[in-house]
């Protein structure tokens, strides 16, 4: 099998019921996931949200977790590490250091008894394949982070894993460097039909590589999707907020002039999408900063219409952010920024619009 | 669960071995010392007759005093030189710094006892320096007097120990601690008070109580001073001159490893909990400035007034190995190599036997050091922490107690074919130097351990390494540095012990270098090829700590960009 052909569908990964607890802190509670063959899966939350640990779990490392781990139908929960021939990515690459780019891309062909002949044409084909075969003979410490990068990724693929699980990979490297590589993988993992499995706290680098995408948080999977379907319907305020900026009001739905209303806390309301039913139970609304419209008192676009005053200002290059004081809470608008466009200031009283169609109701 | 329980098979047998070694070579002979202390001589019963015999003889009491009071006031000179040393390498742009720091290896290249005898030539009564000084100014010092002579040449000795603790604890103190409180207002003296000696005193305190320990239980330095009444030569004496049934070897031997253990303890006192983590982003050290013209020559001459003093014991070594009579003169007569002509063609058995010795004794060390520090950081087994504090423990017992512990646990037990007790069998020498020295190994072994990421493991399980091939292939190949230098600690450290040796060489031909050198520096005419003998040990052992810094070196430079890049990649 050359590296250069797509290896054929990939695998599936199933994972059922997982759970894992560290002394008495339970990390993992419950897990149920179902990652697709050849699919580029991201678990992304914030530190401590449990994702390195499921990574790791997959990977065999850790304690022992409870529940079931199938790939390609094969329950490897009870495997060692080295029986279960998913490839692993650390954050830090964890190149070895007594070794030449060529041995540690060799070592796990070395270690499978591949006869030295073959082991010599795959590590020459998978450094082929990130670019470095001209840099088989150097340590590791004579590597940028980007090339060191590319060694791990070699020395992970050239034993044609299973599954590839890549643990915040880009972490370590500069802005610029981290935008290239998140390609190159992206590109790789494509070429190779490997399902990968990629865990990040970044919520861009994720939507930008996954196929799809888990968000978790405090052990337990919050909403699992693609980037575009969990920003734009988010399950609750946790991945509404986790993904980008949002803005929440508390409140409940009320039925009035023949049609739904959102009636804030705050002490106003906005006007609904025909559908909604009033239960009476407590929601939460969410609205992106950037669909609502700001412009002078009387003169914003959009459904529902609320008066303010604006609080705080910030110019954050592509965009001009305010917050702006509505009844008794604060609002952010986004508005694009263009050269010349009047930019308002602390204290103007400003009008604000929002379309009934850009409410999300969740949770309370 | 079938695989943890495979993985863990491996780790787990080794770690019995280790616990049954530890156990059979430490915990039972010392306890069997403990245990005989307590026992009555005549009917075996437990009892406390033994310590009330030992407080009611006037020469054990005598003992006792002179022990606590040479190893105090050892701290105190020792102190004498160190302080001047750290003050002005962490206050000042010192260039001398660099001679400070060789000062910080000396006790490693020669232990106590080989050069003190040479010591008495150079400022005995009749020494060198009294010599001229009563010739040229009248008045004489009374350097090597009695007790004095086993505190002068032990602190000159042992003093590093207090600058290397306490230059490290200084150089910890970050700048912006400094400045912070200069910029709340203290200055000069409070700034001191409140903040650099708060800080510092962890360090120096943990110095002064290894001092303490070396020098309470040494056994070498006072035998050869001819210095009998202290504890250490009185066990030794009790042992070898009225028997092994003798009780009062035993009860001295409680007191040593009891006073050992309170010198760890406060050791421990001192650095629990504040092990600060002082250094933060910006750089370390305090506040440094330049000296003036004579400031410096103040300084440099303090700094080659203790570098004089620490070499003198090689000096003066060097010049009685070299020298034909040296008696009532500053300098000997003559000069010859007689002495190493006549020390390599008759004893050179000494030599070999010393290299066998510590060779396998550190050998011994590194590998179980490596197996203890794998078991205790690596592996998930219940009482694996107890392994590491055993193997610790061994720092407790000076060499003249394992040595009876030895000889009373094993003078019964024959090994099977040369027939002949343990006890007297020169492997058991072997053993008594590498569980002496294990303690050392085993924390160079743990640093190189956790210098590994557990990553790096990882990383090689998850590409299809086992266990034990992963420790094969990455663990100990990325541990080396620490291993050669665990190694050359053990051996070198290993080949001048003395104590526990001295108690368990039972023939000649089994005796190794110091041994040699005792036996040599107990005659006048012996003193010559004696010196000769301990050149010839420092010899070894500083080219072997030579070779070791080469090897650790090159092994550092390998590696060291990889922590560069790294930072950079951040």
């Amino acid at each position: 099998m050359s590296l250069n052909q797509p290896s054929g569908g990939g695998v599936a990964v199933t994972v059922e019921n997982l759970s894992l607890s560290f002394g008495k802190t339970e990390v993992l509670k419950g897990v149920n996931l179902e990652i697709r063959p050849g699919e580029l899966f991201t678990f992304l939350g914030p530190s401590g949200s449990g994702k390195s640990t499921l990574l790791r779990s997959i990977a065999g490392f850790g304690p022992q977790p409870g529940g079931r781990i199938l790939i390609d139908g094969e329950d490897i929960a009870g495997l060692a590490p080295w029986d279960r021939n998913v490839g692993m990515v650390f954050q830090s690459y964890a190149l070895w250091p007594h070794m030449t780019v060529r041995k540690n891309v060799a070592f796990g062909l070395e270690e499978r008894k591949v006869p030295a002949r073959e082991i010599r044409e795959r590590v020459e084909a998978a450094l082929d394949l990130v670019g470095l075969v001209a840099y088989g003979d150097r340590r590791p410490s004579q590597l940028s982070g980007g090339q060191q990068q590319r060694v791990a990724l070699a020395r992970t693929i050239v034993v044609e894993p299973r599954v590839l699980l890549l643990d915040e990979p880009l972490s370590n490297l500069d802005a610029n460097l981290r935008v290239q590589m998140r390609r190159e993988i992206h590109d790789l993992q494509r070429k190779l039909n490997l399902t990968t499995i990629f865990v990040t706290h970044d919520q861009e680098e994720a939507n930008t590589i996954s196929d799809r995408m888990a968000v978790l948080d405090q052990g337990v999977i919050q909403q699992t999707g693609a980037p575009l379907e969990l920003y734009d319907n988010p399950a609750n305020r946790f991945v509404a907020s986790f993904l980008g900026t949002a803005n929440m009001l508390e409140g409940r739905v009320e039925r009035a002039d023949g049609r739904p209303w959102f009636v804030a806390d705050a002490g106003f309301r906005l006007p609904m999408a025909d559908g909604f039913s009033p239960g009476g139970e407590r929601v939460t609304a969410m609205a992106r900063p950037q669909n609502l419209t700001i412009g002078a008192p009387g003169d914003a676009t959009g459904d529902g219409r609320l008066e303010g005053q604006v609080e705080v200002l910030e110019f954050l290059g592509t965009i001009v952010r305010y917050a702006v004081k509505v009844g008794g809470t604060s609002l952010l608008v986004d508005e694009t920024h263009r050269a010349g466009r009047p930019v308002f200031q602390l204290g103007d009283r400003v009008s604000l619009g929002v379309d009934a169609e850009d409410i999300r109701l969740l949770p309370a | 669960m079938i695989t943890v329980s495979r993985s863990h098979w491996g780790p787990g047998a080794v770690a019995l071995f280790l616990a049954l070694f530890l156990t059979v070579f430490l915990v039972i002979p010392v306890a069997k010392v403990i245990y005989v202390a307590f026992q009555d001589p005549n009917t075996g019963a437990l009892t406390l007759i033994n310590f009330i015999d030992f407080f009611n003889t006037s020469l054990f009491r005598e003992s006792f005093v002179n022990s606590f009071y040479v190893a105090a006031l050892s701290v105190v000179v020792a102190s004498a030189f160190a302080l001047p040393l750290a003050y002005f390498t962490t206050r000042f742009n010192f260039s001398g710094a660099i001679l400070i720091q060789t000062l910080g290896v000396i006790p490693l290249i020669m232990p106590p006892f080989v050069g003190a005898v040479a010591m008495v030539l150079l400022f005995g009564q009749n020494g060198t320096i009294n010599l001229l000084l009563d010739e040229y100014l009248g008045f004489t010092i009374p350097f090597m007097e009695g007790l004095n002579g086993v505190i002068f040449v032990e602190s000159v000795h042992y003093f590093p120990f207090i600058l290397i603790n306490l230059s490290a604890a200084l150089n910890n103190i970050d700048r912006s601690m400094e400045e912070a409180a200069q910029n709340l207002g203290a200055s000069r003296g409070r700034l001191f008070r409140r903040i650099v000696f708060p800080l510092a005193m962890p360090g120096y305190v943990a110095g002064a109580s290894l001092v303490f320990l070396k020098v309470f239980d040494d056994l070498g330095t006072p035998l050869l001073l001819n210095i009998n009444n202290m504890l250490a030569p009185q066990a030794y004496l009790r042992i070898t001159s009225i028997g092994i049934g003798d009780p009062m070897g035993y009860v001295i031997s409680v007191i040593l490893v009891t006073f050992s253990l309170l010198a760890l303890w406060t050791s421990f006192l001192a650095l629990r909990g504040k092990e600060y983590a002082t250094v933060q982003k910006g750089g370390g050290g305090l506040m440094k400035r330049d000296l003036a013209g004579w400031e410096k020559a103040g300084c440099y001459a303090v700094v080659i007034l203790i570098l004089l003093l620490v070499l003198s014991p090689h000096i003066a070594l060097t010049l009685l190995s070299f020298g034909t009579v040296w008696s009532f003169s500053p300098l000997p007569d003559a000069y010859t190599v007689q002495h190493y002509v006549d020390v390599v063609s008759t004893s050179s058995i000494y030599i070999t036997n010393t290299l066998l010795y510590a060779g396998l004794a550190a050998g011994i060390d590194v590998v179980f050091g490596t197996a203890i520090a794998y078991v205790v950081w690596r592996t998930g087994l219940p009482g694996r922490k107890m392994l590491d504090y055993l193997a610790m423990g061994a720092v407790a017992i000076p060499g003249v107690v394992l040595g009876i512990g030895y000889l009373r646990t094993f003078y019964q037990f024959d090994v099977p074919f040369i027939d002949k007790p343990l006890a007297s069998w020169w492997v058991i020498i072997v053993i008594a130097l590498a569980i002496r020295r294990l303690p050392y190994a085993l924390r160079a072994c743990v640093a190189a351990l956790q210098q590994v990421s557990v990553m790096l493991e990882e990383a090689a399980e998850n590409l299809g390494a086992t266990k034990s091939r992963t420790v094969r292939r990455v663990v100990v190949p990325l541990m080396t540095g620490g291993i050669v230098a665990g190694f050359v600690t053990s051996f070198a450290t290993a080949s001048v012990e003395l104590s526990a040796t001295i108690m368990l060489v039972s023939q000649e031909s089994d005796a190794p270098l110091a041994y040699g050198i005792y036996e040599f520096m107990q005659s006048a005419a012996g003193r010559g090829p004696g010196a000769a003998l301990g050149i010839i040990a420092v010899l070894i052992i500083g080219i072997a700590t030579y070779l070791s810094h080469r090897i650790v070196n090159n092994k550092e430079t390998e590696r060291a960009p990889r922590q560069q890049s790294a930072a950079q990649g951040v």
